[in-house]
């Protein structure tokens, strides 16, 4: 073909053949040289196409998250196109007859009637009210994941900032939506907000009065939370997930050690076609879950709640397990922490808790920094830890999860005491006590089943797994066969990094420091149980080691067998005994010999025949 | 792993026969002794005394046998039970019928059991205690008989009896190992009896402070919640946000991860 | 994004991250080659591999069936009638088929991954997430030819002004949410006080005591002993009062009565019962949950939300939990017929506490 004299750099390239139909078919080609003439999209196709990622099932935890995001999304779009945000005074004169005829607001009604009235509201409504559940508690096990493999370490500590407001944000989300039928339920939750509110000093009562736009309940509140939980906050949630997930590609995404893994690589398989078929996939198995969870079973039935009044109140208040940790908080103070000085109440009954759980979620948020200041560390991590070997991140997490699941529990006393036949009483004294001395003790003991675990890693590689094999030996003795563990099982027991504690000394003044100091104790704390890392050398060592053991025994084996044949008569007999199924004997090395019998006719014992 | 597969012929037991054979055994054991006192407690209705229409002299030989060494032979009271002046008939009915009387030990509150009296034998007590000292009767027919204002009673006993027996009947805590029981199962004149004697902790709720008519919605209400399920689908107890956050985080986080470990598996 | 060449640039000398604490390990373990791909059985047997693609469009299109009878289900099973198990069945099947088709298509996508699609593993270098030097240089020098043509740096004034001046500009648009609290207004002075408003209910002297939510007005001898009764001040009715809920959040109160000589009323409220019939505040003065679960024998008022337990024959002291004040109470007496008045509003502000309260 003659090409034409006109450059032409902006049409697309011809085909190699003319006759050739490119890929995908004409028009799916002629399409995609559309968009790329006007977007540039090959780069992106080119950049992400074949990405690599390395697979392991923890690592789809955040998935559950995004997935189930979706699904809220879809199911909430639904539900507000029938959702009346208001608290104007109505009669309810729809289906479910304990309701007719009861003053409430239009939010309550408009969630009533879509629930009675129109098919397929109550579906979505529950769709959308267990997907949220399982949104936060998707984010719960990520964030777990990445906390206990240390995936939050350079260069990715931004990325665990950024997930953690994920978090909060999807509990606001969680809060703000639950909130808007002005149920019973969620409404006593509220008047437990504005006491908390009321409670802060200084701030707290005006506070109270601009969030409710006056005494509560007011007439505001459900409007605006619905303005902040359709609007604002989804509106923040998915920029910052757009943004984790793009400093996710950036970073690549961590991995195990194994078989050729490393610090500078990704193993594992292509976005194109696995990765995108899994993750597809497991978005329609997580949507499809929660669907048939939906389906089956009820969840936040308001048609027994009924509108929100300030004189009723359901034995068994609790707000949706995210909010739990906090309701537990408030539960587990004690009595009469509450003075007045000063002309001025101060409520530390409220305020200890809202601090407690303030500098919990700060300490987590900052966590990266806090472990990354101690250590010193400035390179690039993107192998990601087991837990068991770093021994106090893990035990601290642990400590951190309990203390956790102690507020959470918490938040379910009076129904613990019921269904264990326990006082109310005792379980709350329980679990404060559990609160306080839980965590120090929890710290203890996972710290030290770490550092057992890394033991245990080392003695298999060094010394290769017990087998079950027991051999007695020349001289007598009887030993346990240990069977090395092959090469690429090796490397994922062998890789890991250690630190040691900071040695502090003096500095050019003959002083030391506060903050190195300060550092140098917490070093210490981190670091000085520790094992050493195994070196190649050391573990070829040993490996040789092992090998030559095993074939010292298998070649004393041998010459035992060899011999026993001999003795036998027939020493052309294999060393490894065959069984043809006619054997009724199961062969045992090393000292099986060739059965010849016939099953049919045994041998017969003849001296028990002769009577002797 | 790289082991070295043993051979098994066969009449080697596989070692996870004794274990089946140890669940077998649990399981047949424990089918047995369910079956066993489901029968019990289904024979726990025929009684030695031949069931016919006891008068309230049958009734006080009963109550003299039974419930004297606690209350005392005239009703009178001891240090081990209050006195049953002015309880009435209905106390007598509620107490016993539900299996609550007699005590089976000391604790924060009498459990519900099966009932150790036939209906009749019941009745017959409360008709001794009756006539010894009047108190609260047997409700009319109409009051119990679930035809209220199902909206009117949702309404009062959200208000009134929400807070401890909570707003499905699901029951709730009180103090000191104390609980306010489910309703779920309650019959429309233990509701009322409930209501007018105030059994132990509960306080009374007398014609005054709920008059008939509004006892009659708040029995209706409670008859109607235990006829008709939830649209929604199973309940999980009613209990609320903690069944349903303990059910998402056993079953549905749970399952999402037992699927992501089958995805990130290898094929075989 | 995309670095070409190169793919050691975190071993290049230029770029050395301090290690920190962490112990040098001059010989560390290696491994650099993949195992050897375990073949699946779709790759061994060509039957097998048809078996597999043929379960993965079976579930496709066992999905359509799904999707199709999700509709069915949503025509076949009408809700109009109101009962309720109409309702449960429209949603019971319209949900099993959504969720059969979801999960079908989410099935088969994993089958068609793991059993079909190539499992081969792939390596692919890492770049470090740190810019090149020259692309590094590169952003200082733009950075440094917008300073210069501008003068950022060196015009301080224009900087400094301009910052003030954009932080500035927010300030009006966050003012504005003031107007998210109430203010005061001829017809309505105390709307923007909110301690006025906490401190005063709808109680005053004479009001008389009425059941809630009917109204009826209550003789103090028609009041059992052991009784507990929901009380609300009359004249608290929906079309009787604007801001119903509001009034209604500060005004309930619980009735209780006891023998009189199980009442020990605290110094100086002798007189705010009568005949051992005592009024208190519903509100907790925890956080606010009404506090209703009144135990007859024991005397004791749980609150449901905390556990705050409350001892109604000692002026509602705190006996267990979070609370810290006891119960404000009521003062109430009969008036000539023989119904239950309040002698006066609350003597405290009700509910929780607040920062102005003393």
């Amino acid at each position: 073909m003659s090409t034409t004299t006109a450059p032409s750099e902006t049409e697309a390239p011809a085909p190699a053949s003319e006759k050739e139909a490119p890929l995908g078919g004409r028009f799916l080609g002629w399409a995609s040289n559309y968009l790329d003439e006007r977007t540039s999209l090959s780069g992106f196709v080119k950049e992400l196409g074949r990405k690599i990622f390395p697979d392991h099932w923890s690592f789809m935890l955040g998935e559950i998250a995004l997935w189930s995001f979706v699904a809220v999304l879809l199911s909430g779009t639904f539900l507000t196109f029938f959702f009346q945000a208001s608290m104007v005074e109505t009669h309810y004169a729809g289906a479910y007859e304990p309701m007719r005829g009861v003053q409430m607001s239009a939010a309550l009604d408009s969630t009533l009637r879509l629930s009675f009235d129109i098919r397929g509201g109550l579906l979505v409504r529950q769709i959308h009210h267990w997907a949220a559940l399982v949104f936060v508690a998707g984010i719960g096990v990520h964030m777990l994941r990445v906390f206990f493999t240390g995936a939050f370490r350079k260069p990715r500590e931004l990325n665990w900032v950024i997930g953690f407001i994920l978090f909060v944000l999807a509990m606001a989300e969680g809060f703000t939506g639950y909130s808007l039928p002005d149920d019973l339920l969620s409404g006593n939750g509220l008047a437990i907000i504005n006491g908390m509110i009321k409670g802060i000093p200084v701030i707290g009562t005006w506070t109270s009065f601009l969030l409710f736009g006056g005494l509560f309940p007011g007439n505001q509140i459900v409007g605006r939370l619905y303005t902040l939980h359709i609007l604002l906050l989804p509106a923040i949630l998915v920029g910052l997930l757009v943004l984790h997930l793009m400093l996710m590609i950036i970073n690549k995404h961590t991995q195990f050690a194994g078989p050729a893994r490393k610090n500078s690589n990704v193993v594992g398989y292509p976005m194109l076609p696995v990765y995108a078929s899994k993750m597809g996939g497991f978005f329609f198995i997580t949507f499809g879950i929660i669907v048939l969870i939906a389906s089956l079973f009820t969840i936040n039935p308001i048609w027994n709640y009924g509108p929100y009044d300030p004189s009723p109140v359901s034995a068994g208040t609790q707000p949706d397990w995210y909010i739990g940790f906090a309701d537990g908080a408030l539960r587990l103070a004690p009595p009469h922490l509450e003075f007045v000085w000063l002309d001025h109440t101060w409520s530390f009954n409220i305020i200890i808790p809202l601090v407690v759980l303030v500098v919990f979620i700060v300490l987590v948020m900052f966590y990266p920094f806090i472990e990354a200041w101690i250590t010193g560390d400035k390179r690039e991590h993107h192998i990601a830890q087991r837990p068991r070997n770093s021994a106090t991140r893990t035990a601290i997490g642990a400590a951190g999860v309990w203390f956790y699941a102690v507020l959470w529990a918490s938040a379910s006393s009076d129904l613990i005491a019921t269904h264990f036949q326990l006082t109310m009483e005792g379980v709350i004294h329980t679990l404060q006590g559990a609160l306080i001395i839980g965590p120090i003790i929890i710290y203890f003991v996972a710290k030290r089943i770490c550092i057992a675990l890394q033991k245990k890693d080392r003695e298999i590689l060094l010394h290769g797994y017990e087998s079950g094999r027991i051999v007695r030996l020349p001289g007598g003795e009887f030993i346990e066969v240990h069977q090395p563990v092959d090469e690429f099982e090796r490397i994922k027991l062998a890789d890991y990094e250690t630190y040691e504690p900071l040695v502090v000394r003096p500095n050019a003044k003959g002083r030391i420091g506060f903050w190195r100091n300060f550092r140098g104790s917490l070093s210490r704390w981190f670091f000085e149980d520790r094992l050493v890392p195994i070196t190649h050398t050391e573990l070829e060592a040993a490996h040789a080691h092992q090998h030559h053991e095993l074939e010292q025994m298998a070649s004393i084996e041998g010459e035992e067998i060899q011999g026993a044949h001999e003795r036998a008569g027939h020493p052309e007999a294999p060393l490894t005994p065959i069984d043809d199924g006619k054997s009724g004997e199961v062969p045992v090395r090393p000292t099986s010999v060739l059965n010849t019998d016939d099953p049919a006719h045994p041998h017969k014992n003849r001296e028990k025949e002769a009577g002797q | 792993m790289a082991r070295d597969k043993k051979r098994r012929n066969s009449g080697r037991r596989s070692p996870l026969a004794a274990a089946v054979l140890i669940g077998v055994g649990l399981l047949l054991t424990g089918g047995v002794y369910a079956g066993a006192s489901a029968a019990m407690a289904a024979t726990n209705d025929t009684s030695t005394q031949h069931s016919s229409n006891l008068t309230a002299e049958d009734g006080k030989k009963l109550f003299q046998a039974n419930c004297s060494t606690c209350h005392g032979l005239d009703l009178q009271g001891t240090e081990n039970g209050p006195s049953l002046y002015g309880v009435g008939e209905l106390a007598v009915e509620f107490q016993v019928s539900t299996g609550r009387m007699p005590l089976a030990a000391q604790g924060p509150q009498a459990q519900i059991k099966p009932a150790q009296f036939t209906e009749d034998q019941v009745r017959a007590m409360a008709a001794y205690v009756q006539s010894m000292a009047p108190g609260p009767t047997y409700p009319s027919a109409e009051t119990v008989d679930g035809k209220g204002d199902v909206a009117n009673g949702a309404e009062l006993f959200r208000i009134n009896c929400a807070m401890c027996h909570n707003v499905a009947g699901a029951g709730g805590a009180l103090t000191e190992g104390k609980y306010a029981p489910a309703l779920n199962q309650t019959s429309a004149l233990h509701m009322y009896a409930a209501m007018v004697t105030g059994p132990q902790n509960m306080p009374v709720f007398s014609n005054t402070n709920l008059n008939l008519s509004e006892k009659r919605d708040i029995i209706s209400y409670l008859l109607y919640l235990q006829q008709n399920k939830s649209p929604g689908g199973y309940g999980l107890g009613d209990l609320g946000p903690v069944s349903e956050g303990l059910f998402i985080w056993i079953f549905g986080i749970g399952t999402l991860i037992a699927v992501t470990v089958w995805i990130t598996a290898k094929s075989n | 994004m995309a670095h070409e060449d190169d793919p050691l640039e975190h071993e290049r000398a230029s770029w050395q991250p301090s290690p920190g604490l962490a112990v040098a390990v001059t010989d560390p373990v290696q491994h650099d080659s993949l195992p050897p791909h375990r073949e699946r059985m779709t790759d061994k047997d060509p039957a097998a591999m048809k078996r597999a693609v043929r379960t993965v469009y079976t579930l496709f299109y066992l999905s359509v069936a799904a999707s199709i009878w999700a509709v069915a289900a949503y025509i076949l099973f009408p809700i109009e009638s109101g009962s309720l198990t109409d309702i449960r069945h429209n949603e019971l099947f319209v949900g099993l088929g959504i969720a059969a088709a979801l999960l079908a298509i989410g099935v088969g996508a994993i089958h068609w991954s793991k059993a079909v699609m190539s499992d081969k593993e792939f390596i692919e270098p890492r770049h470090a997430t740190r810019g090149r030097d020259t692309t590094r240089d590169a952003a200082i020098q733009a950075f440094a030819e917008a300073n210069e043509e501008s003068g950022f740096g060196r015009r301080a004034m224009i900087r400094n002004s301009m910052i003030a001046a954009v932080v500035a500009s927010i300030v009006p648009g966050i003012t504005l949410f003031r107007g998210l609290a109430p203010e005061g207004s001829p017809a309505d002075p105390h709307a923007g006080d909110p301690v006025y408003l906490l401190s005063h209910t709808m109680w005053k002297k004479g009001t008389r005591l009425v059941h809630d939510p009917t109204g009826a007005p209550i003789k103090a001898a028609d009041i059992e002993i052991g009784s507990a009764v929901h009380v609300i001040p009359e004249g608290l009715m929906p079309d009787e009062v604007s801001n119903y809920l509001d009034e209604k959040a500060k005004a309930i109160v619980l009735l209780v009565r006891m023998p009189v000589d199980q009442l020990h009323p605290p110094k100086g409220k002798e007189s705010w019962g009568y005949d051992g019939i005592v009024a208190f505040s519903k509100v907790c003065t925890h956080v606010g949950c009404p506090v209703a679960l009144y135990e007859q024998q024991t005397h004791h008022l749980l609150c449901p939300c905390h556990q705050s337990q409350f001892d109604v024959s000692h002026g509602a002291e705190v006996l267990f939990g979070p609370a810290a004040r006891p119960l404000p109470q009521l003062p109430i007496e009969v008036d000539a017929e023989g119904y239950l008045v309040a002698q006066s509003d609350f003597h405290e502000p009700v509910g929780p506490s607040f920062w102005e309260r003393h």
